[in-house]
């Protein structure tokens, strides 16, 4: 068990307490480390595209949540037996294998103002063409939208499992009691499948919450850094051509981890609640 | 089952889902579609903007090829097998350790660890960055394939980790207590006993993790500089920025850079739906 607890806190534990540490100095990432206490945290508060992020942050996190009553409803309607089914389920489950750099790719092509298939078909409906991704007002939808796709795909994949393991005796006594669709699905279906829905909230929040690929790909922040968030923010600060900043770019890292924090902390309660029932 | 089978509904709703269920994937899919087009046209269609007419002639050959011989687009990729393959080996082999460890053992530290491993899981990994370069730079990784592997075992020991611990939880302990009585040593134990009941969950693991890092793009962007140990996911983005009018082969580039982990889904289905959708049911 050694080495493993060894690589694990060399590259995950120690750093965490690294990049709080550094978050207190300025460091240009070569030379002399100077101590400044909390200046960094101080200049944040000040920092208008800090909070831009965090914004951003914030609508990735509510409308990422999406993905999991669009992935219920993928798996609703695709919780039968035909012949061929099980083909259309991978297919549909497609898209959480790819990389997010060519689901990045796609949907920069699917948006392309000029000849871009959205457009193409806001054209034909007699709509003037939008450049999504060059609009400061719109450039955040337009990516979440595209991690959606990804992301509605492993939701449907975690509740077609759940779906499975629905018990059929309840299902059947629903029916006797008259309990149809919305009913049946409301008060019969949902609480059996709460270990489902536990998981695709736990990684769809997460997954918001580390959105990096599909900002880097699609619009590296802009239009003038309307479409950052906090993860991009800080890789902005420390590696690129505004940056250098390691000490500020790991006090963003700080608040980010504090958000992420609340969250760890529930599942870990829940966890060790699961624990002491053994 | 619910919702209601469709053999017992009526005939019309029958029809109405068969037709429902090929329309509605093509949608689902249009995108990957429409690169999977885009990927076989000619250089001249691009240039006069025919995206979504007839091709004007098939360049499936051609633009393939020309992926390969005009770009780094194969060292990408030997980078990507380079990276992921013993990122795969050495964390099954740590997190195997770990989770028996942590699944058999009842020792007074047992749960902060294995929850500190849950929880260093779950942080958003770019608040890593900053600290992990630096250190790469200084144990002289940086810029080369193992400084990657190196810190995706690391971080893959993770949840490797808890996934691993659960499953031998899962597995009947009377046969270790069996081994025990036999006086059997405990690493005897863990190889002849435990790490043959493995299997299912080393097999998901791989197949998953294999998806994980052939698909990281952060990484790549921050520990890695120019074509020599950049992986294809990097890469097709530095490929994306030089050949702007050549949208056909970066379509083609895209679906070479998909292929080995849809292969590897479709390949291994079953572990890998077992591995993602672990805990979805109790």
């Amino acid at each position: 068990m050694a080495p493993g607890i060894f690589m694990f806190s060399l590259y995950v534990i120690f750093p965490i307490f690294q990049s709080i540490g550094l978050s207190f100095y300025q460091w240009d990432g070569l030379g002399e480390k100077t101590y400044i206490g909390v200046e960094n945290y101080i200049e944040l508060l000040d920092d208008e595209y800090f909070f831009i992020s965090l914004k951003n942050n914030v609508i990735w996190l509510v409308l990422y949540i999406l993905a999991i009553p669009a992935g219920l409803f993928a798996a609703l309607f695709l919780n039968q037996t035909v012949r061929g089914i099980r083909i259309y389920k991978s297919l549909f489950f497609f898209p959480f294998v790819i990389s997010q750099v060519v689901v990045g790719l796609v949907f920069s092509w699917f948006y392309d103002p000029s000849n871009g298939l959205l457009n193409v078909v806001l054209e034909g409906f007699g709509f003037n063409p939008v450049a999504i991704l060059a609009e400061e007002d719109y450039a955040t939808y337009g990516i979440i939208a595209a991690g959606l796709w990804p992301q509605t795909a492993y939701c449907m994949i975690l509740y077609l499992t759940g779906l499975n393991s629905v018990d059929p005796e309840q299902i059947e006594a629903g029916r006797i009691d008259n309990a149809r669709g919305w009913k049946m699905l409301w008060y019969v279906i949902l609480p059996q499948l709460k270990p489902a829905t536990f998981i695709a909230v736990v990684v769809t929040v997460i997954g918001a919450l580390r959105s990096f690929d599909l900002i880097s790909i699609m619009t590296a922040g802009g239009p003038w850094g309307s479409s950052r968030v906090l993860a991009y923010y800080m890789y902005e600060k420390a590696f690129s051509e505004y940056g250098f900043r390691m000490g500020y770019s790991a006090a963003i890292a700080v608040v980010l981890l504090a958000i992420m924090m609340v969250y760890i902390g529930l599942i870990l309660y829940r966890l060790y609640r699961d624990e002491k029932g053994y | 089952m619910f919702p209601t089978p469709i053999e017992r509904t009526k005939p019309s709703t029958q029809r109405l889902y068969k037709i429902a269920l090929p329309i509605s994937i093509i949608i689902w899919l249009l995108p990957l579609l429409a690169v999977a087009l885009t990927s076989i046209r000619s250089g001249v269609d691009i240039n006069s903007g025919n995206y979504w007419g007839m091709p004007t002639s098939i360049n499936f050959f051609e633009n393939y090829t020309a992926v390969f011989t005009d770009s780094p687009l194969g060292y990408y990729i030997l980078n990507s097998f380079k990276i992921t393959i013993p990122t795969v080996i050495g964390a099954i082999v740590l997190s195997s350790l770990t989770g028996f460890a942590l699944g058999v053992y009842r020792f007074k530290l047992n749960l902060l660890v294995f929850f500190l491993f849950v929880a260093g899981n779950f942080i958003p990994y770019q608040i890593l960055m900053v600290p992990v370069r630096d250190l790469s730079l200084s144990l002289g990784l940086y810029n080369s394939v193992w400084g990657l592997v190196a810190f995706h075992i690391a971080f893959q020991t993770g949840f490797c980790t808890f996934f691993m611990r659960n499953f031998i939880r899962a597995l009947p302990f009377e046969l270790i207590e069996a081994a025990r009585v036999e006086g059997v040593s405990e690493f005897k134990i863990f190889w002849y006993v435990v790490v043959p009941l493995m299997r299912p969950a080393m097999a998901a693991l791989s197949v998953l993790i294999f998806t994980f890092i052939w698909n990281d793009y952060f990484w790549a962007l921050v520990l890695t500089q120019g074509a020599d140990s950049m992986p294809i996911t990097a890469g097709l983005n530095s490929l994306n920025g030089q050949w702007i009018a050549n949208q056909h082969l970066v379509s083609a580039g895209s679906i070479i850079a998909a292929l080995p982990p849809v292969l590897m889904f479709f390949l291994m289905q079953k572990h890998f739906i077992a591995g993602l959708t672990l805990g979805a049911v109790k």
